[in-house]
């Protein structure tokens, strides 16, 4: 069934709209992660214009973190106070990256940019996090009892100044870091259409030392924040953002997400980890092979706004 | 595939004055008319592509030359002009980037046309090109006037080719009937992604590879339904149209949790 979606001016078929928003609701529901960084690709593979489908996709994934930032205020696992204060970097960062964003749209070049940023942060996520489960799969294999993090351990970002108390966290540290770590999420947001979880989980534990419990939580609830105000900016000054699109994609994904929670009980920790790789190195491969493989046409048009 | 013949019906006009009484003994010269029933026609959601028919007649032919089929008729539906920008890709470092562009004015988004027989039969390309009459002749105006000749030449030449490869510029070879010996039928391609507002049709008589006359008609191309309000209040309201996207985004998560909750 056929249907016209009013701001990526395309018929597309409305059940691959909701067979995708299912597939990466149920990845995501098993891995814990947005899914952003799943459906903007899929999206630009399915011939939406790349603009739509980073703002579009940041749209997607409130769904997804408001419900499960939902699920962990209940629990009490969420940090309000850390995830404020990255959420004020995040503001900041999102509106970088909306200003980048038009500035390589008028360029001609955003296409390619989103496309290199998407290879070179999957790659390298994906890449770390093979390394990391394939040398945990081992180490369980062999027997050897896993080596427990200290959470005592200071590194440099201990020692920077303005420090601030996080009780939920259990953390005493310098605002800087958190603010920094809220706007780089905050500008990926805004270029990419992602939450940004994948890379600000793994940075609140390994950078920040943030107790596991609470990670995902807060992280949820800054993305919440952070692609509320990045949908509402693309919204405003590109028109990019396509209710439509957002809502297929979204009703497929809580759906698909309850599924995917369940079978991801099934599995080990370093298994699912090792899959999720396996997975964000697919992705990234085949955006990569677009770059080099010489396109069917040399030549694109594009419109110019009449101002 | 849609028709939207029952939206224009023919107007046909003063079809049957050229049989009063009064008949001049000097033949009259021919006369083109086309007339469109409806002054927009609306495409909705789910909009695929479609066949615009267009009804014309022709006034004081003479049925002679009409007989022999010598009478040619080329109907052009053109869209709105605007600004466009062709970018070419390079290799570097083995990536595609678009590296050079060219930007032109008033570039008419869609070009359709329809033909009783194939152009080059029709007229020989001087009369084409006087008349600014086909895809190949309609002139692209570079912004930037200081390009090299050969680069212009170069650009617009693939804007032509793109906009052929997505339906956009089309020629319906035979899309023009005869349906008697006045009246004729022109079939134009409609593209899946044709523009939004007036479309100019026109049509151009021919009688024995010479133009004759010329008929010219207002078509206004609008989307309509759902979709298009989506779309109206994205551009005039984006602040609102902003704020609900994000109000539905939540309200979808909170209730799919309430449907599937498992704590």
């Amino acid at each position: 069934m056929g249907i016209y979606l009013p701001i990526a001016e395309i018929s597309v078929n409305i059940f691959v709209l909701l067979a995708m928003g299912a597939a990466v609701g149920f990845l995501s529901g098993m891995f814990g992660v947005g899914g952003g960084f799943l459906i903007t690709p899929l999206l630009i593979f399915y011939n939406i214009p790349p603009a739509i489908a980073v703002a579009t996709g940041a749209n997607q994934v409130i769904a997804s973190s408001f419900s499960g930032a939902l699920s962990h205020v209940k629990r009490g696992t969420l940090d309000f106070k850390l995830g404020g204060v990255l959420l004020a970097g995040g503001i900041v960062g999102s509106t970088g990256g909306i200003f980048v964003f038009g500035f390589l749209r008028r360029l001609g070049q955003l296409d390619l940019f989103i496309s290199l940023l998407y290879v070179v942060l999957l790659g390298t996520v994906g890449g770390l996090m093979l390394v990391e489960s394939v040398n945990a799969l081992r180490a369980t294999r062999s027997g050897a009892a896993p080596v427990l993090k200290k959470s005592g351990q200071h590194n440099w970002i201990h020692r920077l100044p303005l420090k601030m108390r996080f009780r939920a966290s259990k953390l005493f540290v310098s605002v800087i870091p958190v603010l920094g770590l809220g706007a780089g999420i905050g500008f990926l947001s805004s270029i990419m259409g992602v939450g940004g979880g994948f890379i600000m989980v793994p940075a609140l534990i390994y950078l920040l030392k943030v107790p596991t419990n609470v990670v995902i939580g807060t992280s949820l609830f800054q993305i919440i924040f952070t692609s509320a105000y990045t949908t509402l900016v693309h919204a405003t000054t590109n028109q990019t953002v396509d209710v439509m699109l957002a809502f297929l994609l979204m009703a497929g994904g809580v759906a698909g997400a309850q599924y995917g929670a369940k079978a991801g009980q099934r599995l080990r920790g370093e298994q699912l980890r090792a899959l999720l790789a396996l997975l964000v190195l697919a992705v990234a491969f085949r955006l990569a092979i677009d770059l080099f493989v010489t396109p069917p046409s040399l030549y694109s048009l594009s419109g110019v706004d009449p101002t | 595939m849609a028709r939207f013949e029952p939206f224009l019906a023919a107007a046909l006009l003063s079809l049957f004055a050229a049989s009063s009484p009064a008949r001049a003994q000097t033949p009259a010269t021919e006369n083109i008319q086309i007339g469109l029933s409806t002054d927009y026609v609306s495409i909705t959601a789910g909009f695929s592509g479609a066949d615009l028919t267009i009804f014309g007649s022709l006034e004081n032919a003479d049925p002679r030359v009409a007989r022999q089929g010598r009478y040619d008729i080329v109907v052009v539906l053109e869209g709105p002009a605007r600004k466009v920008v062709v970018r070419r890709k390079d290799r570097v470092v083995g990536i595609w980037i678009n590296l050079e562009s060219e930007t032109f004015k008033n570039v008419p988004v869609s070009y359709s046309v329809a033909t009783t027989r194939p152009l080059q039969d029709v007229t020989d390309p001087n009369s084409y090109k006087q008349l600014s009459l086909g895809a190949a002749n309609i002139y692209m105006q570079p912004a930037d006037d200081d390009d090299s000749p050969a680069t212009i030449q170069e650009f617009t030449a693939a804007l032509r080719e793109r906009k052929t490869a997505t339906g956009l510029y089309s020629v319906n070879v035979g899309g023009v009937q005869f349906l008697s010996q006045n009246l004729f039928r022109a079939t134009v391609r409609l593209a899946p992604n044709v523009p939004v507002g007036t479309h100019k049709a026109r049509a151009f008589l021919f009688k024995s590879g010479l133009f004759i006359k010329e008929s010219s008609a207002q078509l206004e191309i609008r989307k309509s339904g759902f979709e298009q309000s989506i779309f109206r209040v994205a551009h005039d309201y984006s602040f609102l149209y902003g704020v609900f996207a994000v109000s539905l985004a939540m309200l979808t998560g909170w209730l799919g949790r309430l449907v599937f909750r498992k704590d």
